[in-house]
């Protein structure tokens, strides 16, 4: 049982590699963001605060994430589905996908950040805690986001569906990983916000918990 | 008319909460004055909600169990009254924040949680009108009622005793109730209306319920 989940692994990432243009589409969808809020907001010109540099990066990191893994089961066909269900576990198709999209999204996120860096300026003062606010947020929000698109999935307008499902869910995550991440970002003792962390450690268990009990129902539908 | 009782017991402990919240003496403080009396109609509602949206989650797990659309029908209509309780008690708590804290509105972390959640339950009445098949729909809107309201918990009951900056009494250096009333006073009016605040929610779930079974029925 083991193996079919590296398989069902190794299948989503053979998948984005022959078609390579998801991948780069995100990456440029990111990178047009942050160039798009650069100009808006005329850098050169007026000095960014600290709070808007933090809450302006997770926000186009909220949106992009949305807008990619919305597509995790959106895209995928019917007929592709239920072959994968006669193969495998529901727990395992899950847990691979939320491996796989926690990696994309790990993968995109420091992308953004060092473009979004390099034209807005780089205000973090401790980056090793900075980064695992990073990667923390990514799992987070990737396995929440591959749980509401499977939800989203089933109802025929999902699209616009899938964002308001997920705005509020994702909400509290987001509100825990800005203060991390502005407190990384002052470099402040590390034994004062070990609590965020760890909070954000227990989110992201609860979510992928949740979701592994959860969607074997919702794929028998 | 059987299973009377609850509903007088419901009546008699809204309008006992009603009168004693506004007629009952009072601790005397700074700042809250008379307005601490809201703590007999805010609170309460609040409390109520949360027993009635904890009430759907678990009818939701059961409808996941059983595949029972009865199951089903009583998830939603327990998520219905605990929304509307929920904009009472947002109303109610804006009303007295407009008088204690100078605005109805001022971003205190338990103000934004409690707006949350609500946008949560907004997203699930949705979710539920855009499926169209019955049995789809009552598993659809379950699994996502579950799995907000387990995103819910650490925004509700944690994230707000994090901060320190709210403003509620209780939070943030606030001296709470408890430090008020010595003499439990509050307590004597507060607990019968949090009961009554939630079997009016019963009540009017109970009502609905019976509502939806004769559409149904009219429909087929």
């Amino acid at each position: 049982m083991k193996s079919s989940f590296f398989t069902l692994i190794s299948k989503e990432f053979l998948a984005e590699w022959r078609q390579r243009y998801a991948l780069n589409g995100m990456l440029l969808y990111i990178i047009s963001t942050i160039f798009v809020c650069y100009l808006s907001f005329n850098i050169k010109n007026t000095d960014l605060q600290l709070v808007t540099w933090n809450a302006l990066f997770w926000i186009i990191i909220l949106f992009t994430s949305i807008n990619s893994i919305a597509k995790s089961f959106i895209q995928e066909n019917e007929g592709r589905l239920l072959y994968y269900y006669s193969l495998a576990s529901p727990q395992h198709i899950i847990l691979s996908k939320i491996v796989y999209y926690g990696t994309i999204m790990t993968i995109l996120s420091f992308a953004g950040y060092f473009f979004y860096s390099f034209v807005m300026g780089n205000p973090i003062q401790d980056l090793t805690m900075f980064a695992l606010v990073v990667l923390l947020a990514s799992f987070g929000l990737s396995s929440a986001l591959t749980m509401l698109s499977g939800i989203a999935s089933k109802a025929p307008n999902s699209t616009s569906l899938i964002a308001i499902l997920s705005f509020p869910v994702l909400l509290p995550l987001l509100l825990v990983i800005i203060k991390a991440s502005k407190n990384a970002m002052d470099g402040i003792n590390r034994s004062l916000y070990m609590d965020d962390i760890l909070l954000l450690v227990a989110i992201n268990a609860i979510i992928v918990a949740v979701s592994y009990m959860l969607f074997p129902y919702l794929w028998r539908s | 008319m059987k299973k009377k009782w609850w509903k007088i017991l419901c009546v008699a402990l809204l309008s006992y909460a009603l009168l004693g919240g506004l007629l009952f003496e009072v601790p005397r403080l700074g700042i809250l004055n008379e307005t601490i009396r809201n703590l007999h109609f805010h609170v309460p509602m609040w409390f109520g909600m949360i027993i009635l949206l904890t009430t759907s989650v678990v009818y939701s797990i059961k409808y996941l169990s059983s595949n029972d659309l009865a199951k089903d029908r009583m998830a939603v209509e327990f998520a219905n009254a605990g929304v509307l309780l929920g904009i009472l008690g947002i109303l109610t708590g804006a009303f007295w924040a407009n008088y204690t804290w100078g605005e109805p509105w001022s971003g205190d972390p338990k103000q934004n949680s409690a707006a949350i959640c609500l946008l949560i339950y907004f997203a699930y009445l949705i979710l539920r009108n855009s499926l169209e098949d019955q049995q789809q729909r009552a598993r659809i809107s379950s699994i996502y009622n579950i799995f907000a309201f387990a995103a819910m918990i650490p925004l509700l009951f944690i994230l707000p005793r994090m901060t320190d900056s709210s403003l509620h009494p209780g939070n943030g250096g606030n001296p709470g109730f408890n430090a008020y009333d010595m003499d439990s006073r509050l307590r004597l009016v507060f607990y019968p209306a949090v009961i009554g605040w939630t079997l009016l929610g019963v009540w009017l779930v109970s009502q609905r319920v019976r509502m939806r079974k004769i559409q149904t029925a009219l429909e087929d």
